[in-house]
């Protein structure tokens, strides 16, 4: 399947990648009123870490082996048999938050738009280029085909 | 101190359009944007900023733009803003003021008084696009003359070394460590991928880059900072550098701090240090010490590689011309007063040196006159802007340029001038861990390939509408320029006529 790669050697720190994941779960999809006007701001699935010089941005690896998926207690975590992506159903979620604690990414966020569930990368729908991709200003973000 | 000197710009932000994600505070060399939790602002120090406008095109909203501080001063025509302000700063500091990129004093451009010429009805112009049209220029020593003794007829008695490059664009000199390994990376890239050549500068090829030296001129400048024998076996082309178009007369000074360790072993100084080239060469002090040198270099390198020499212009440009292709020079590089630097003195870059138009222009009459303008190829640098540019130095007697602020500024410097700093925020100038990936090879160099390819085309355009389909046709052929608003004495310097006659 295809995922999101990140180059930590070109990536610049400059959160345009959160920024952009926020508009793009945002109910208008307009910037300016994701962020002055929508009455819940939705909750970046990415992040960037940074230590110095040193920078990347993470989110979900989308792993083929899905710790966050074995231990969803409903089944509102899980792998979509199409795409390969793990996704996450909100209607199922409980909000245990059992799956933040076992991901090894630590790429599984609360999601303060939608109190109990989670946030997490849906890789935008599958549908084209991610957000986070389409918006890095220097490539440190590539979607490739990784077996 | 308190300094008395006023902030130049001023940022202004639309708070309408701002949602403080703090790209800009991120994206800032030189600290202008900070954010208060308390207010939840974006707050600037005005005074900081350089205008490089960074911030300003990675705003995802648009919310910021960059103005001239509006402050009128009493009008004077002696004291204007800027004298005014380096005596404020000089003041201040006591010391040399330093600056960056190229000469910015309304100093004539002679590019823009030269127009070109175009075929109608009576010769046809072509057209580059349905036919062949050849930019391939060779660089290096021509012979005098075909040998026309029996059995070796049309054959080279001798042939001198020679290098060819697929457009007659080449990147200038910028050295690693006035600007960061990234961006050296992207320029050799960028070359190999066109057929060009890159300069190394004087800060020797780092380690890493060998596998590019297939497209590399190396300098060997007063400092001999990184020659040695297999930087000059890696080469295509070794340069001595007497001068720089932006500081003539005065050495290169790369600052200590950005003297990493990595510019350290590649320059093979300590680190730390200032990498300070002398003004002269100490072993040049005179035309035949030159002739010494570059036969050294020639002796080293096995007689399989062009010596360049690269010169400032100057005053008697034409004169010294002449005495370096007779020192045994294969290629003169001449950089004129627009020619850019990472830092230099800026007494010294806004006065000293001649425009590259009348020095290239001088420089090949004089070798025509003397009959010894095969002897050398002629490289014009400093100031080329364009395509036009670029045809208009070859009419004027070029065989190829040099450009170095247009590949940075195609790379994404926006001409801010505070190179000296290394604070550079597009990650250009800067040896800065941080700031330095900001430039990414993979992007910059398909920024400078496209840069040459439209270029070329351009110029093939050009050409084409000129009636001539080979470049090496247009070479000195002045016929094809005409001035304009320029006085009796321009024209005859630039040997060109007055448009309308």
């Amino acid at each position: 399947m295809k995922r999101i790669v990140a180059r930590e050697e070109y990536c610049i720190g400059c959160r345009l990648c959160e920024v952009h994941c926020v508009v793009q779960h945002s109910r208008t999809k307009n910037i300016i009123k994701a962020f002055k006007k929508e009455r819940v701001r939705p909750t970046a699935r990415i992040h960037v870490e940074e230590s110095g010089p040193e920078s990347f941005s993470l989110q979900c690896r989308h792993c083929d082996e899905p710790s966050c998926v074995y231990a969803c207690l409903t089944g509102a975590m899980h792998k979509d048999e199409l795409t390969g992506a793990v996704v996450h159903d909100p209607e199922r979620c409980i909000g245990c938050w059992t799956c933040l604690l076992f991901c090894p990414n630590g790429a599984i966020a609360k999601d303060a738009a939608h109190g109990k569930v989670v946030a997490k990368c849906d890789l935008c729908g599958g549908q084209g280029t991610p957000a986070c991709v389409e918006n890095c200003p220097n490539e440190a973000l590539v979607l490739e085909e990784v077996p | 101190m308190k300094t008395y000197l006023p902030a130049r710009f001023r940022v202004r932000r639309d708070d309408e359009r701002c949602i403080r994600c703090r790209v800009c505070e991120r994206q800032c060399g030189f600290d202008v944007h900070h954010y208060d939790e308390e207010d939840d602002s974006l707050y600037c120090d005005d005074e900081k900023c350089v205008a490089c406008h960074r911030c300003v095109v990675f705003c995802p909203t648009g919310a910021l733009t960059v103005e001239k501080n509006p402050l009128s001063y009493r009008e004077n025509y002696s004291w204007r803003p800027e004298a005014i302000e380096d005596l404020m700063k000089q003041a201040e500091t006591g010391g040399i003021l330093l600056t960056g990129m190229g000469n910015d004093k309304p100093y004539p451009i002679y590019w823009d008084k030269l127009l070109l010429n175009a075929s109608q009805v009576t010769n046809p112009s072509i057209d580059p696009l349905r036919e062949p049209m050849e930019l391939r220029t060779y660089l290096g020593r021509k012979p005098d003359r075909i040998d026309l003794a029996a059995g070796n007829i049309g054959r080279w008695t001798r042939r001198a070394p020679q290098v060819a490059i697929e457009t007659p664009i080449m990147f200038s000199a910028i050295s690693y460590g006035a600007i960061s390994l990234n961006v050296q990376e992207s320029l050799a890239r960028a070359a190999t991928e066109y057929g060009t050549f890159f300069n190394t500068g004087e800060g020797g090829l780092h380690k890493s880059l060998y596998k590019y030296s297939d497209n590399a001129i190396v300098q060997v400048a007063s400092g001999r900072f990184g020659v040695h024998q297999e930087y000059l076996d890696a080469a295509r082309v070794v340069e001595i550098k007497i001068g720089q178009g932006a500081k003539p007369g005065i050495g290169g000074h790369l600052p200590g701090e950005k003297v990493s360790a990595e510019v350290a072993a590649t320059r093979m100084i300590p680190r730390g240090t200032d990498a300070l080239s002398p003004a002269p060469h100490h072993d040049i002090y005179s035309i035949e010490d030159l002739s010494q040198l570059i036969y050294a270099l020639k002796e080293a390198t096995n007689y399989t590689k062009p010596i360049s020499v690269k010169i400032a212009a100057v005053h008697n440009s034409a004169a010294i011309a002449s005495g370096i292709v007779r020192a045994g020079a294969d290629i003169v590089a001449i950089d004129g007063i627009r020619g850019a630097t990472g830092a230099a003195p800026k007494i010294i870059r806004d006065n000293v040196g001649i425009p590259i138009e009348l020095a290239i222009a001088a420089v090949d009459s004089r070798l025509r006159a003397e009959g010894i303008r095969n002897q050398a190829s002629l490289v014009a640098a400093g100031g080329v802007r364009n395509s036009a540019d670029v045809i208009k130095a070859i009419a004027l007697g070029a065989d190829a340029v040099y450009i170095g602020s247009a590949a940075l500024i195609a790379m994404g410097c926006h001409v801010c001038q505070a190179c000296y700093t290394g604070r550079c925020s597009w990650g250009i100038a800067t040896t800065d861990d941080y700031l330095m990936k900001r430039i990414n090879p993979n992007i910059a160099s398909r920024r400078l390939t496209n840069l040459l390819r439209g270029w070329s085309l351009e110029i093939k355009e050009m050409l084409g509408g000129m009636g001539i389909n080979a470049l090496e046709s247009l070479r000195g052929n002045r016929h094809h320029l005409r001035g304009v608003g320029l006085s009796d004495t321009e024209l005859e310097i630039l040997g060109v006529r007055m448009a309308g006659s």
